[in-house]
């Protein structure tokens, strides 16, 4: 049996320690190679992005040609949905979710593993479409028939249906293990309604993920199918239809958009009460607004499709469906406000990126409900105004609830608290790039600029506010720079954090940072939703386990058959079977010596 | 101009809670000289960030007195019009409550920021009562908006009045194809219309999901293949206003644009004829014209474009009446001989993606090819 800490010592050489990372089954160390992945991916996107606004600075701008930039918007896209945001939520519901319910580690540590390899080697086969040319370049939303072997010769597309495809194991597998974990793993007296906000939603969350992603995956196999193996669901010629891509491409997009963001809106229920040193307003009621939210998620994907031409008792049902989902959100914005008065608010770098969420999603809030009006969303639609509105909703909330996250919970992963004052002007150049550069958005949708578009003609006169919304980018690229630096600043010059640096009220407050291998030296019994602010809201928990706590070992297995996943999709991008069937059979050879594999070392 | 209104509206609006905060701020807070410079250097930051909102507005109000061609916020016609009065009630309703909860949250964020001494706070766990009520004021608001919104819906969903001109839209990779089936006529990326005459778009695609979109007129109704869609319109003013397809649909999306000319009926009139005429018979041109007509018929053009009574191809814009239009190459180079010779030169250099290839013209050659193509009027 393994006792106590595994972890690697200083004196480990390199290659023991990569070893180490590459086997590991500790969530801890999981959410950190979660958290450096996406953000890896995230700053790829970002630089996408600058590349993007470079083009449109000016009408009839060359700075890349049209097939380029349809692979920038493309792939900007594609790896902010499923490669930054997505994951870096991913890196808060493994490092935080055990945690916060008092458990050792998720349910199934090895499949924890699995998910990340294979998200990691999805990213990267995404991403290696760029260094053969082929790019994925129909949208991230990639509309059929565009998709078809006719439209889109090439390996552009086939990049996109496999590397989606494997990211989608990774979703789901994940997504399972935090059901069970939540469900099964909570310390004695850890209720359900004694759950911190954060969990909660991300347990909603994952309940969203292993229902969606499902859906998209129907779609992808069938344009999988249609493009390798001449099947025509998709082939209109052949009595295909085109619309059934979009129905269900949106059945699952619809609900993703909430997979974006209930983590982040989770994480600022959590901090907002912290620095407000008040507990969370109506707790119950943002609870089950998450969950709300998440039902009615499901029935609304036609508003993405108004401009199909519905018919007017459709357009009618789903603008209902749709403005009914303002009435949970807004809930939830009046509860964080309610929190927050009458408390004692400390402007940490982290609370200011909450209020940035709350401020900036109130715009992105208000502008989705006039695309929830079918002749409105007509003018809107396809063009910058959405544009403006999404990422409204998708910077200035979701990714301002990862900053928020990330300040808040940086202290308990690395023992070290980031700098407050470089911070700060992280958040204050993030918050003035972005509603400069979203802003205007607005006006240029509006004013008639579509999206997707390469090249704009001047005579729509939108240069002036297009140059606007560049020098807003640059001023975001500026501020993640900081955040760069930030990072690397204070990881050896940051302050000690000790226990609990903010005062928190939730369990993960209780140990020390960063947390043992075990997490928890005794699991402590829980008596309160606020453990830490309670008085006796929960047992002790001492500094030294009093007896030796078993961690199970790393195990290569996970990292093999994900390696074997992704040998079968550069297969399927050579056409070559055999290719195909050695990563299948790399796939067997682990899955079989995983679960084989004793269960004591 | 009714935007520019609104936005000074906003403005002034922005101002008002401004002075409000600053209201707040003096009567609430009673601070020594440091803590006094600390808020206001926090004010100064948020200031700057009202400052950089209202510099975009500003960019706004100047963009409001321009010319745009293609905005959504100066309709003219009566399914445009419907739109921009639905999205004004909304947008009254919104900039509501955006001023509302956004006041809410600057006071609360200003009100009770952390100071030295300030009390630990009670421990409030919710209330019901403000539960329902903020459940039940966002129902209300949206009840002010849906009810106007289903009534736009009906009224907008295509049907078309008795005597409308029909005109069938047809999208190709990347340019628009006009039929007007009553009239007898073809043509590609400028649709004549007359003003004040129904008009009612029955539209498909030949390839890919193109997006048929007019803002001036109305919203954008997706073309797709092996569907008909249908849009209906009545054009109130006289003049030419742009449109471009919306739908992402491969290399040159952004290029695919195109104009419709509100004319008036009389005009209308003479434009249909011109088109019904048949083109200048190749014997009575002359010159680099004639010559011109023999590059047409010799270099591959006719395989793909519809010069009537000489060639039938039909995976090109038809030529009949090429010389009539205002643009080529769906809306991104003006039709005149520079623009015909800069577009005959390359056109994958001009449109990415083009399926019209470059043929090796001699110098000569194009120019008469030039010279013929803007014979056909």
């Amino acid at each position: 049996m393994a006792t106590s800490v595994m972890e690697h010592t200083p004196s480990a050489g390199l290659g023991a320690r990569v070893w180490s990372w590459i086997t590991t089954t500790d969530h801890k160390r999981i959410g950190v190679l979660y958290g450096v992945t996406a953000f890896a991916f995230f700053l790829i996107g970002g630089l996408e992005a600058l590349l993007i606004r470079l083009q449109l600075s000016h009408s009839g701008n060359t700075v890349v040609s049209a097939q380029t930039y349809n692979e920038l918007f493309t792939m900007h896209g594609t790896t902010m949905v499923f490669l930054a945001v997505m994951p870096l939520s991913a890196a808060f519901f493994n490092f935080v979710i055990p945690l916060q319910i008092g458990a050792r580690d998720v349910a199934f540590p090895r499949l924890n593993a699995f998910s990340y390899w294979v998200f990691l080697l999805g990213g990267l086969f995404l991403n290696a479409s760029f260094l053969v040319g082929a790019a994925p370049n129909a949208g991230w939303f990639g509309y059929a028939n565009l998709t078809s072997s006719q439209y889109s010769p090439g390996h552009h597309i086939d990049f996109w249906v496999l590397g989606l495809q494997v990211l989608g194991i990774a979703s789901i597998a994940a997504g399972i293990n935090f059901i069970v974990t939540i469900v099964n793993m909570r310390a004695p007296g850890m209720r359900l309604m004694r759950m911190p906000v954060f969990t909660w939603m991300s347990l909603v969350t994952q309940f969203i993920i292993v229902t969606a992603f499902p859906v998209i995956t129907v779609a992808l196999v069938f344009l999988m199918f249609d493009r390798y193996f001449g099947t025509n669901f998709y082939q209109v010629a052949a009595g295909g239809d085109v619309l059934l891509w979009q129905h269900l491409f949106w059945l699952f997009g619809h609900p993703e958009v909430y997979i974006l963001i209930l983590p982040a809106m989770g994480i600022i229920s959590d901090v907002i009460p912290t620095f407000s040193r008040k507990p969370l307003f109506g707790y119950a009621v943002v609870v089950y607004s998450g969950l709300l939210i998440a039902v009615l998620g499901w029935g609304v994907w036609a508003h993405h499709m108004f401009q199909v031409g519905l018919g007017p008792i459709a357009e009618s049902v789903f603008a209902a469906t749709t403005m009914m989902i303002a009435i949970p959100t807004g809930v939830k914005i009046f509860n964080w406000i309610a929190t927050m008065w009458g408390g004692r608010i400390r402007f940490t770098t982290a609370m200011l990126f909450a209020v940035g969420f709350i401020a900036m999603f109130i715009i992105g809030g208000l502008s989705g409900v006039m695309h929830s009006s079918p002749p409105a969303d007509l003018q809107q639609t396809d063009t910058y105004f959405v544009v403006a509105h999404f990422h409204y909703v998708l910077f200035g909330g979701a990714m301002m609830g990862i900053f928020a996250g990330i300040y808040y919970w940086w202290p308990k992963v690395t023992g070290r608290l980031l700098s407050e004052g470089i911070g700060k002007t992280h958040f204050w150049l993030t918050i003035i790039g972005s509603n400069l550069a979203f802003f205007p958005m607005h006006f240029i949708g509006l004013l008639g600029m579509p999206r997707r578009i390469y090249t704009y003609d001047a005579a729509l006169g939108l240069d002036t506010l297009n140059l606007v919304s560049t020098v807003g980018a640059f001023v975001m690229g500026t501020g993640m720079l900081v955040f760069v630096f930030n990072v690397l600043w204070s990881r050896t010059r940051g302050q000690p954090a000790g226990n609990d640096p903010w005062g928190g009220a939730t369990l993960e407050w209780s140990i020390s940072s960063p947390p043992p291998a075990y997490n928890f030296s005794v699991i402590p019994e829980v008596r309160s939703r606020m453990p830490l602010w309670s008085e006796n809201g929960m047992t002790p928990v001492p500094a030294v386990p009093p007896e030796p706590v078993h961690v199970p070992p790393g195990s290569f297995w996970p990292a093999l058959a994900a390696t074997g996943i992704i040998v079968a999709a550069v297969g399927a991008i050579l056409k070559s079977l055999l290719v195909v069937l050695g990563g299948g059979a790399v796939l067997i050879v682990a899955i079989y010596a995983w679960a084989l594999e004793p269960f004591e070392v | 101009m009714k935007i520019g209104e609104w936005i000074a509206r906003i403005t002034r609006l922005r101002s008002r809670r401004s002075r409000l905060v600053s209201g707040i701020r003096g009567s609430a807070y009673n601070l020594s000289t440091v803590k006094d410079a600390r808020i206001r250097h926090s004010h100064g930051s948020r200031g700057w960030t009202a400052a950089l909102l209202l510099a975009a507005v500003a960019v706004g109000v100047s963009a409001c007195s321009g010319e745009f061609p293609q905005s959504t916020l100066h309709p003219t016609a009566d399914f445009s019009q419907q739109i921009d009065t639905l999205y004004r009630t909304i947008f009254w309703w919104a900039l509501g409550v955006f001023v509302l909860v956004e006041a809410a949250l600057l006071f609360v964020i200003i009100r009770y920021r952390e100071r030295p001494g300030s009390p630990e706070p009670r421990h409030i766990h919710g209330s019901t009562l403000l539960e329902v009520a903020w459940t039940l004021a966002p129902a209300v608001v949206l009840v002010f908006i849906a009810v106007p919104t289903i009534r736009t819906i009906f009224r907008t969903d295509g049907t078309a009045p008795e005597g409308a001109l029909a005109v069938e839209v047809v999208g190709h990779q990347w340019w628009w194809e006009f039929h007007y089936p009553e009239l007898g006529i073809t043509t590609a990326n400028e649709m004549h219309v007359p003003q004040g005459r129904p008009v009612a778009l029955s539209m498909t695609s030949k390839d890919v999901i193109h997006s048929f979109w007019v803002p001036k007129l109305g919203g954008k109704r997706d073309v797709m293949p092996g569907r008909t869609t249908r849009i209906a319109f009545t054009p109130d003013s006289i003049g030419e206003v742009y449109g471009q397809c919306a739908e992402f649909c491969g290399d040159s999306h952004a290029n695919m644009r195109f104009r419709v000319v509100v004319d008036a009926p009389d005009e209308f009139e003479r434009w249909s004829t011109g088109q019904l005429a048949g083109p200048t018979s190749v014997d009575s041109l002359s010159g680099p014209a004639q010559a011109g007509a023999q590059v047409f018929m010799t270099k591959g053009c006719l395989a793909c474009h519809t010069i009537e009574g000489r060639s039938a191809g039909v995976l090109g814009p038809n030529l009949t009446h090429l010389a009539s239009r205002s643009t080529i190459a769906s809306g991104i180079l003006p039709n005149d001989a520079e623009g015909l010779t800069r577009w005959l030169r390359d056109p994958p250099a001009e449109k990415p993606g083009s399926l019209m290839p470059k043929i090796p013209f001699t110098d000569d050659e194009l120019a008469a090819l030039v010279a013929y193509l803007r014979t056909l009027n």
